[in-house]
């Protein structure tokens, strides 16, 4: 099992959603974050006063999946989101130990 | 004065009266919201109230001796014959046709916007005490004086022939000039200008900045003192100042920085009614056009560029706008004025090269009494209370400090504190 997070542009966020759908991914969670890469932050000026905002808003999106499913999941991810521009974001696969289904207390792959 | 047609003019009155309405306006909530837009969200609410209290505070100080300061006879100063109102009533002001009332709670909207307009130098960090006490002296000790010496018969600057057609030295080169004289004996704030202080709201900025342009219509037609044809030259000047400022503020923008701001838009919107006030009855429209372009350069560059020159913290560009625009308004008017428009007033343009001259007193008196009143009044008020709040409490907001309450509680009725993702923003030295 792994867990698949991606940082993406948060309009791209539908996109991406139906392309991991589409391959098969059945859950995940969305959030809004902050955060900066190459792309840096912007400047905003008032009467003259510039200031650097450096954290840039993004939307992570974090899946659980089998092993199987990685690749597509991933490949499904970068096509979505990529615009091939500074601040397109990352994706970060990792081992999951474990996963617990809350209602049914099922473990590992049946809790997928 | 004039034999006076001992009569009250409907008309007249319903203007005047209107018009007071309009300039109560500017103060609460034009000039409330303009500058608490301005602020960071932990010091909006006593943003807004250094603005609210004075049309509480300064009227009922107009009421118990302000008014006869301004308009009882003397020299330097009004006597106390009106204290309290008293002789002020439903009768014709002499020379004119409308109730002397009218005209006194009419005056006293300036008296209260005046002092208000000083706040912006001193926001986020002036403790409410210290504010209110300097106020109070402030109106009674410059405002007061100045007023009488430029609009009342016996006023030595009037007898000079200075001329300030709604109040651009008695109102904005007094504010301005005394905000920077404030900003500088209070200091900085804590962190500037290393720290960034960004405005919390730009919208709440332009609701007050057009709040303030709408509520001018009255400060400037309305001191014709009548539903006259001098008050529509003055409402149609005033409208096309404002807004030929606006523009050119945004134009010197888009090619100096790059981009347009709103908040650029209604600063210039803002110069140039500051600019139009001392000439709205006594210029022509077209003359009215130039005086908003020269507002537009001089107070961008008092903005952008004298500011971070020379280093002080006027938190809000109280003199940068006020100060600066009401001085260029002052010269204007003596360049501009022509008998065509008001036999009361003719300018370089009627070939009276003269007028500058008394422009240039006038505007030099102002600066004079609005620099050294300050002065002396925080010297004296910060003898008796710190003038301001400590820096704990500069730093986590005058709102729950000051007044107990904040302007978007949380849920649990904490206030809304810094966010450290939202906030983390530096500014850019160049």
């Amino acid at each position: 099992m792994k867990k698949v997070e991606s940082v993406i542009r948060p309009h791209l966020l539908d996109s991406v959603k139906n392309a991991l759908q589409e391959v098969g991914v059945v859950g995940m969670t969305v959030s809004e974050v902050k955060g900066f890469g190459r792309q840096k932050g912007h400047t905003e000026t008032y009467r003259g006063s510039e200031y650097r905002v450096d954290f840039l808003p993004k939307v992570k999106i974090e899946i659980a999946i089998a092993n199987e499913l990685v690749q597509a999941a991933v490949d499904a991810i970068v096509k979505t989101a990529r615009t091939g521009k500074f601040g397109d974001g990352k994706i970060f696969v990792s081992s999951l130990e474990d996963v617990v289904r809350i209602r049914t207390g099922e473990r590992g792959e049946q809790a997928l | 004065m004039d034999a006076a047609p001992a009569i009250v003019s409907s008309g007249d009155t319903a203007w005047l009266l209107a018009s007071a309405a309009l300039v109560m306006l500017m103060t609460a909530p034009g000039l409330a919201l303009f500058y608490g837009g301005l602020v960071g969200q932990k010091n909006l609410l006593s943003t807004l109230m250094q603005s609210f209290v004075l049309v509480c505070l300064i009227t009922v100080q107009w009421v118990v001796i302000g008014y006869s300061l301004f308009w009882g006879a003397g020299g330097l100063v009004g006597g106390t014959e009106y204290a309290f109102f008293q002789g002020v009533g439903q009768d014709p002001l002499v020379g004119q046709t409308v109730p002397h009332l009218a005209f006194a709670v009419y005056q006293c909207m300036f008296a209260v916007i005046t002092p208000a307009l000083i706040s912006g130098a001193v926001a986020e960090r002036m403790r409410f005490s210290a504010y209110v006490l300097f106020t109070l002296l402030w109106a009674t000790l410059v405002y007061d004086p100045l007023a009488h010496w430029i609009w009342h018969a016996d006023g030595w600057l009037l007898k000079r022939g200075a001329l300030d057609f709604a109040g651009g030295t008695v109102v904005h080169i007094s504010s301005g000039v005394s905000a920077l004289v404030a900003c500088l004996v209070l200091g900085r704030r804590i962190g500037y200008p290393r720290q960034a202080f960004p405005p919390h709201s730009i919208p709440l900025t332009l609701l007050g900045g057009s709040l303030l342009w709408f509520g001018w219509f009255g400060f400037n037609a309305g001191s014709a003192l009548g539903a006259s044809g001098l008050a529509a030259q003055a409402f149609a000047n005033t409208h096309v100042a404002a807004a030929t400022t606006g523009l050119a503020w945004l134009l010197i923008e888009w090619v100096h920085r790059g981009k347009p701001t709103v908040l650029g838009a209604v600063t210039g919107a803002v110069a140039g009614l500051v600019a139009i006030t001392p000439a709205a009855g006594f210029v022509t429209v077209s003359s009215s056009l130039l005086i908003g372009v020269g507002a537009a350069v001089v107070c961008y560059l008092g903005v952008n560029v004298l500011k971070a020159r020379l280093g002080y913290d006027d938190s809000l560009d109280v003199f940068g706008v006020h100060g600066l625009g009401g001085t260029w308004g002052a010269l204007a008017t003596g360049i501009f004025a022509t008998k065509s428009v008001n036999p009361a007033g003719s300018g370089l343009v009627d070939g009276n090269s003269g007028q500058i001259v008394a422009q240039l007193l006038g505007a030099a008196a102002g600066w004079g009494l609005a620099a050294a009143g300050t002065y002396l009044i925080l010297k004296v008020v910060g003898l008796i209370t710190p003038l301001r709040v400590s820096a704990e409490d500069e730093v986590s907001g005058l709102d729950l400090a000051l007044h107990g309450e904040s302007a978007n509680p949380g849920s649990s009725g904490t206030p809304s504190v810094a966010s450290p993702v939202r906030d983390n923003v530096t500014p850019i030295r160049h």
